[in-house]
């Protein structure tokens, strides 16, 4: 089993719904970038050999009875490691998009700003290579509708590669967006007056597989999406002004 | 025209008692969330047959033609019933993850305590 140990600990979380294709390579490219690291692999009740290969290239897997979506994966791992003692978790995608020789400085920055969360962001000093056309024209969208709402610029406010500490982790264990999660993520943290910072990260092709936003979901994504972060706005705004009451 | 509006009201009313009582027995429905159902058809029933309560509360409403008032009071009832059963299974769903989510843990962590004595036993 996963441990806690030493002054920061830190656990590097991998959702991962059918993706035997690439999840070893994934795996064995974090553990050669950081040897001896605690990986968790949620497999979201894949059908295929995901948790086979995930276990052999030395990941521990914490399987899902039935399928929860990413949202719900993801905020299984988080709990595992709430209870487990983690100050630190970075997600990763399964799909081998991410570039895990950009942990440690996500962790870094992580650790040296004491912002409680880091994004790995494929649009700061880089141009968001293997990024579709539609992806970018949604994150640019995305990227305007966020901007007055965290009253800063966020420049890839979709990203998966994420860095968070204790603090958010105590608060995604109780509560974490099920569907596309990352851009409620933000809106969640930022009403709780939590700080969040970008640090550049590369983009690769995915290894395997395909992306679960296919074109005919897009617009489900983006109503969604903005209901969600609405949704956020109200709950949060409600609980600001009860405060300020008592 | 009008009769005919309401006796059909009737009927539906009665088939939708019978359906949730027949499946209250069967135990398709828990009887927690048979109680909208068997209110929203006693109203259509009384509605339906009262032409008094019809009337009074066509009234109320301001609506002239009273089978027009039937009409809007057994939507709204149905709009009611489905809005509580919306809110009734975002609760079973979150109950359904998180239960899912500690299962998980509980697997994960008790197999990794088997191996542990299994590895004690061993050695």
């Amino acid at each position: 089993m996963i441990k806690a140990t030493g002054p920061d600990p830190l656990m590097i979380l991998i959702p991962a719904f059918n993706e035997e294709g690439a999840i070893e390579s994934v795996v064995r490219e974090v553990l050669d970038v950081l040897p001896n690291i605690p990986i968790l692999v949620v497999d979201d009740c894949s059908t295929d050999g995901t948790r086979d290969h995930a276990l052999q290239a030395g990941a521990d897997v914490l399987s899902l009875p039935y399928h929860l979506g990413l949202g719900g994966g993801v905020q299984a791992g988080y709990r595992l490691a709430f209870e487990l003692g983690f100050s630190y978790v970075i997600r990763i995608d399964g799909d081998g998009q991410h570039d895990p020789r950009d942990i440690p400085a996500i962790f870094e920055k992580l650790k040296s700003s004491g912002c409680q969360m880091v994004i790995g962001s494929r649009f700061l000093n880089a141009g968001g290579q293997h990024t579709s056309f539609w992806r970018k024209l949604g994150i640019l969208f995305f990227r305007a509708v966020l901007r007055p709402i965290l009253d800063r610029e966020v420049h890839d406010p979709t990203s998966g590669f994420v860095g968070v500490n204790k603090e958010a982790i105590a608060v995604f264990a109780k509560s974490f967006p099920l569907e596309y999660p990352e851009i409620e993520a933000l809106v969640v943290l930022q009403r709780r007056r939590f700080r969040f910072e970008e640090v550049p990260s590369q983009m690769r092709k995915r290894q395997a597989g395909r992306s679960s936003i296919t074109p005919s979901k897009s617009v489900h994504y983006i109503i969604h999406v903005l209901l969600g972060v609405f949704v956020n706005i109200l709950k949060y705004g409600e609980r600001r002004t009860k405060l300020k009451n008592d | 025209m009008i009769d005919r509006l309401l006796n059909i009201t009737f009927g539906m009313s009665l088939l939708l008692i019978a359906a949730v009582l027949f499946s209250v027995r069967r135990a398709h429905i828990r009887v927690e969330y048979s109680v909208s159902w068997l209110i929203a058809g006693f109203v259509m029933l009384v509605l339906s047959r009262s032409s008094v309560a019809l009337d009074t509360l066509a009234g109320i409403l301001g609506i002239q033609y009273a089978p027009v008032a039937l009409l809007l009071i057994i939507l709204s009832l149905f709009l009611i019933v489905f809005y509580r059963f919306s809110i009734i299974i975002s609760d079973l769903k979150d109950a359904n993850i998180a239960l899912t989510q500690k299962l998980a843990i509980l697997e994960y962590r008790i197999q990794n305590i088997n191996e542990e004595i299994q590895k004690e036993t061993d050695s």
